[in-house]
């Protein structure tokens, strides 16, 4: 690997986890020898917490109620539009109701593995343990999961898992569960604990004597930019599937936050690790500004196809049988159309490489329910799927009833990102990373209903049962604005927001994070080549210098302005996309959702390669113009044992 | 590998592929411009050019707002965020309904309206949700936190962390859990207020109402619940209810009126049993 | 709103039965007039039983009056700056009428008062039986007019009222909805159908 992208700093370890008790009381023990803080002395400590999604939400309203004092920070107008909000398939937990065999060894087992061993077991082992106790806490709040005639709650089997133990309320799980933790939260609000920051925007982390003390914040709708203190601060605020452009996350998720923390000092983990998801709707046109996920239920009973024929441009419903390539059944005739995401996803894209893609751009594959319609009849279609074929007709104008979906793989999941310990710290004392802002449970790939798990796990019961062993040393010494580097931080971020204003140039940032996005998309993507990513690489520095020479922002700082918010986002996507480019081209290994060019069996598949790549790649930012630091966390598997995928 | 489809590009911003070409619908948008919470504001009218039938209405705007960062021009304010209907970030009065009900044929929220459902030609009049418990921040965009407010006076069960019973121990009828989650797919958009000729949030209100109060685990809180967050709801300024149906009817989750009467129920029970407001 | 409503309705299908009386005759209508106002007798003065139906009418009125200001002018304080254009989606036009209408019907209750009961604006005046007032008046088709348009507008005021009552009172449901929308239409239709059987009887000498 050459030097000039990189250097290889000292291998990093997690020190919290007891690793000299067996894995299943690992967690009991870490909570035992945890410090705890006096009740009577909790509301002497003051605890940021920046974001409310699942695990912002959940942890804020947890350490209000054990009497904290909580700052609550978020960007939208309310904690309610997190975009927790979207996810649509389910929660697992480990209750094992239906008698099929499930357990919690049995759940971290299968998330170990479906993480492709890139995942941390004593993180994932507690995350199968607390899962049990998430689904409780969210029914004792009134979450109206479904329920069967008996009034139990209702399982079902998600993304491929042999036992059934996703808990799911319609379409709209996450949803539900935000409105759990928001209402605990609006709870605590109400008491007094949790004092709230809406429409506010971190923008830098605050250090002092090497802890984390707080953040500059931007107050979005009168442009004022002050500084928070704290005696630990906690970021919840998701992911960064934005670098894309297109993804399937709000407009408004961005890794501002993580960004900053990590110039500050904070290891970012497995940036190259994204999540593909095989069905989304595709691409319309260039004014697209989001992409819309549907159910992979849909792979149950719809059949893929493209034509046979480059360019075929025949209406499908003429296209004959046999000029039909059913290529999911034809290269996996045992799975099938129900091979996991990213093989489902990176084939769409070799045929559409190949030319035979469908839709504007031959961006799309066919998802084909003519054969289900004719054996299941369309009322049993349309029971099954009908709202989400409700959802295309409404966004493409065309009907799914009599004409083949079309469907297009979409960034909806990054499980890289700040690297923590088991106690959910960073690599800066007293900064906490939580959800999926973190780069914990996952590994190199997420199981579906495997995300909200992590989010409520982080929030309601690990962080809350971690932080007071730090927070035991608190509180720390009075910080204030005349402290050196909480003026050098209020500047940094004052000189920025002034710097974007006055480019003046020709580009707005939308443009700019169109160019990134698609960059990105084609070269760090589903499939990655060292050629392909040094192309990135050489690029994504022209894009910066252009960006900081030709951005135009109009309007003022002193009101909201959603253009110099975009812009301010932009400009970190583009830092982070260099470091995730980085990170793939050391990876030379196809594992979890990415493939490898380098790295491949003869027949094509992924090839991890265990040898070389069982560890953590922790990143540490360096000043402008020094490559990054690489520190290895090598992953030890104990209990799960290495074995390759294989869907053939 | 990643073989770059020539043309395709979507990043540019100039399409060249003739499928992604132009599809040229002109229309004309009479807009709510409004500086800040102390400014009058006015309609100000814009032409907008080469608009596709596929594009979201937000993307419209965002393609009208593209123009008026480059042109050194305020761009519109309005919010949004995950753009499939689900946040409730969104939320615009659209030819004088909220979400453009009147023109969508069916629930919708703005960012899932799409410009299909309009002519070459037509003229379009956006405004902000408008509410004395609604001050408009900026142009399109609206201050929504007098709902938080009502959430917070008591719109939750109060289950604190850890004191969770296992789930299984109190059974619910499917019927009561599928009606309270109807409720409770409300997502606080504002568009029942916005819609209602009284200005008034009963309807969010009361899906709040009716989801908590169809659970057994809901039923200690149950009269403090209702008259708090109707005490807290015209503490707010929001106007009274008077039954009308416009909020369901521009609801995009399709919210019923019968959590209205539901609400009521429980209110009338509430007071009899002697709950009276916090404050 | 909703209980005063409903005391007034009480009274309008009373009020309506009583008015049937008239294609009983001449005198079984001023009778019935007669026997009104002597409810209760000997145990009660004349007029008692009356002037208590009489004062429940009026504070019900007044209540339902207050409560409407109550609302109209709460509504006013939420949203004093209107929409530039507002289209509704749902809404009925009785439910749309509520306002304005109630304001008419009320004008139109101090006219008919004034008209048929104390007979200061009958044509007949003061001195008739209340049977020659009646057809003295709906002779005239313009008094009728002005009666049948407050009926219909009364009408539309009581389908949505009673839609609306059930609302408030927390009586109605997802289910009971449509049976409740049904009854109101039907109601207000057969109500303001028995009241208007009369004017129209005078009008066309059925009556006289």
């Amino acid at each position: 690997m050459p030097l000039d992208l990189f250097t290889v700093g000292d291998p990093i370890a997690d020190t919290k986890a007891p690793v000299d008790v067996p894995i299943g009381e690992r967690w009991s023990t870490r909570r035992f020898r945890a410090r705890l803080v006096n009740p009577a002395n909790r509301r002497k400590l003051t605890v940021i917490v920046v974001g409310t999604g699942l695990a912002g939400g959940s942890a804020a309203a947890t350490l209000g109620e054990a009497g904290y004092k909580v700052k609550n920070f978020w960007f939208h107008d309310s904690p309610r539009r997190a975009h927790s909000v979207a996810a649509q398939g389910g929660i697992n937990a480990a209750k094992n109701y239906r008698n099929d065999g499930d357990s919690v060894h049995r759940l971290f087992y299968d998330t170990v593995k479906g993480g492709d061993f890139r995942s941390r077991e004593n993180n994932v082992h507690r995350l199968a343990e607390v899962s049990v106790n998430i689904i409780d806490q969210c029914v004792a709040q009134g979450v109206p999961f479904a329920r069967e005639y008996g009034g139990l709650l209702d399982n079902r089997s998600f993304g491929g898992a042999q036992v059934s133990r996703t808990f799911y309320a319609r379409g709209q799980t996450g949803q539900q569960l935000l409105y759990g933790a928001y209402q605990a939260l609006e709870r605590q609000m109400a008491a007094g604990t949790v004092e709230q920051f809406a429409r506010h925007e971190m923008l830098d982390l605050i250090i002092v004597d090497g802890r984390a003390r707080g953040i500059v914040a931007r107050n979005l709708i009168t442009g004022e930019v002050s500084t928070h203190f704290a005696d630990a601060v906690v970021l919840a605020t998701g992911g960064y599937s934005n670098v894309f452009y297109l993804s399937t996350n709000a407009k408004g998720s961005n890794a501002t936050a993580i960004w900053r923390a990590h110039k500050r000092g904070a290891y970012f983990a497995n940036p190259c690790y994204t999540q593909i998801h095989p069905t989304c709707i595709p691409v319309k046109g260039d004014y697209q500004s989001k992409l819309t996920l549907m159910s992979e239920s849909l792979r149950n009973d719809g059949r893929v196809w493209v034509p046979k024929e480059r360019g075929d441009e025949r209406d499908p419903r003429d296209i004959p049988e046999d000029e039909r390539d059913y290529y999911l059944e034809r290269i996996y005739p045992a799975f099938g159309n129900l091979v996991p995401r990213d093989i489902a996803s990176r084939q769409a894209k070799n045929v559409c490489d190949e030319g035979r893609g469908v839709g504007p751009g031959g961006l799309g594959v066919y998802l084909d329910f003519g054969d289900a319609m004719k054996r299941l009849g369309r009322p049993a279609i349309e029971a099954k799927y009908g709202n989400l074929f409700d959802m295309y007709a409404q966004i493409t104008g065309e009907d799914p009833y009599e004409t083949p979906m079309r469907i297009y793989p979409a960034v909806h999941y990054t499980m890289g990102g700040l690297w923590v310990d088991y106690d959910l710290q960073s690599t800066i004392p007293g900064m906490f990373v939580i959800g999926e802002a973190n780069f914990s449970d996952h590994g190199a790939n997420r199981l579906g209903a495997s995300a909200l798990m992590q989010g409520l796990a982080d929030g309601y019961f690990v962080l809350p049962n971690t932080i007071n062993d730090y927070l035991a040393d608190g509180p720390f010494e009075k910080v204030d604005d005349g402290h050196p580097a909480v003026a050098e931080a209020l500047q940094d971020v004052q000189g920025r927001v002034q710097k974007l204003l006055s480019i003046n140039g020709n580009r707005t940032p939308a443009s700019f994070h169109r160019e990134l996005g698609r960059l990105m998309w084609d070269l760090c993507g589903m499939e990655r080549s060292d050629e392909g990513l040094r192309k990135a690489l050489d690029r994504i520095p022209e894009i910066r210098q252009e960006f900081w020479t030709n951005l135009k922002v109009s309007g003022d700082q002193d009101t909201i302005n959603p253009t110099l918010e975009h812009a301010g986002r932009v400009a970190d996507f583009i830092d982070l996309a260099e470091l995730m480019c980085i990170d793939a081209l050391h990876r030379n290994e196809s594992c979890g959702g990415h493939f490898r060019a380098e790295s491949q069996t003869p027949e094509g598949e992924a090839l991890r390669d265990d040898e070389n790549f069982a560890y953590v790649a922790a990143w540490e930012w360096t000043p402008e113009g020094a490559p990054p630091v690489l520190h290895r966390e090598d992953l030890e598997y104990e209990y799960v044992h290495l074995a390759q995928r294989s869907y053939k | 590998m990643t073989a770059t489809r020539e043309g395709a590009s979507f990043a540019s911003g100039t399409a060249t592929d003739p499928a992604m070409a132009p599809h040229g619908m002109t229309l004309t948008l009479r807009i709510w411009r409004q500086k800040g919470p102390a400014d009058k504001g006015r309609m100000v009218t814009y032409q907008v050019e080469d608009i596709s039938p596929d594009m979201s209405f937000l993307e419209m705007l965002d393609v009208l707002n593209e123009k008026l960062i480059l042109a050194d021009d305020d761009p519109v304010v309005f919010d949004h965020d995950c753009r499939e209907g689900i946040c409730g970030s969104c939320g615009l009065m659209i030819n004088g309904t909220a979400h453009g009900r009147g023109t969508s044929g069916g629930p919708t929220t703005t960012c899932q309206l799409h410009m299909r459902k309009f002519k070459d030609g037509d003229t379009i009049d956006i405004e902000p949700w408008r509410a004395t418990a609604f001050p408009v921040i900026k142009d399109l965009s609206v201050d929504r936190g007098a709902l938080d407010r009502i959430i917070q006076s008591g719109g939750y069960i109060s289950a604190p962390t850890g004191t969770a019973p296992e789930a299984h121990s109190i059974l619910v009828p499917k019927k009561d859990s599928d009606a309270a989650f109807d409720a409770a797919t409300c997502i606080g958009c504002g568009a029942c207020v916005a819609a209602c000729p009284n200005a008034s949030s009963m309807l969010f209100t009361a899906a709040k109402v009716s989801h908590l109060g169809l659970f057994p685990q809901g039923q200690p809180e149950r009269n403090e619940r209702v008259v708090n967050m109707i005490a807290q709801q015209d503490l707010e300024g929001f106007g009274g209810c008077t039954n009308i149906g416009e909020c369901s009817a521009a609801c995009p989750k399709g919210i019923s009126m019968e959590n209205i009467s539901r609400l009521n129920h429980d209110l009338l029970g509430a007071l009899r049993a002697g709950a009276r407001p916090k404050s | 709103m909703a209980v005063s409503g409903i005391i007034l309705v009480l009274y309008l299908i009373a009020h309506m039965i009583g008015n049937l009386k008239v294609f009983a005759g001449r005198e079984s209508f001023n009778g019935y007039s007669e026997w009104i106002r002597t409810i209760g007798e000997p145990a009660v003065p004349a007029q008692t039983t009356l002037t208590i139906i009489r004062i429940v009418l009026l504070v019900a009125v007044i209540a339902h009056i207050w409560a409407a200001i109550a609302l109209w002018r709460q509504a006013k304080r939420a949203r004093p700056n209107g929409y530039v254009t507002k289209k509704a989606v749902a809404q009925s036009y009785a439910s749309r009428t509520m306002r304005w209408g109630g304001v008419i019907v009320g004008l139109f209750v101090i006219y008919h008062i004034l008209d048929l009961t104390m007979g200061v604006a009958n044509p007949e005046g003061p001195s008739g039986t209340p049977y020659d007032r009646l057809v003295a008046g709906f002779s005239n088709p313009l008094i009728t007019a002005v009666y049948v348009i407050a009926l219909i507008l009364l009408g539309m005021h009581l389908r949505h009222g009673i839609w609306s009552a059930t609302q408030t009172l927390g009586q109605s449901n997802k289910r009971r909805e449509k049976t409740v929308n049904l009854f109101a239409l039907v109601f207000s239709v057969v109500l303001i159908g028995g009241f208007l059987i009369v004017p129209f009887s005078v009008l066309f000498g059925l009556v006289g």
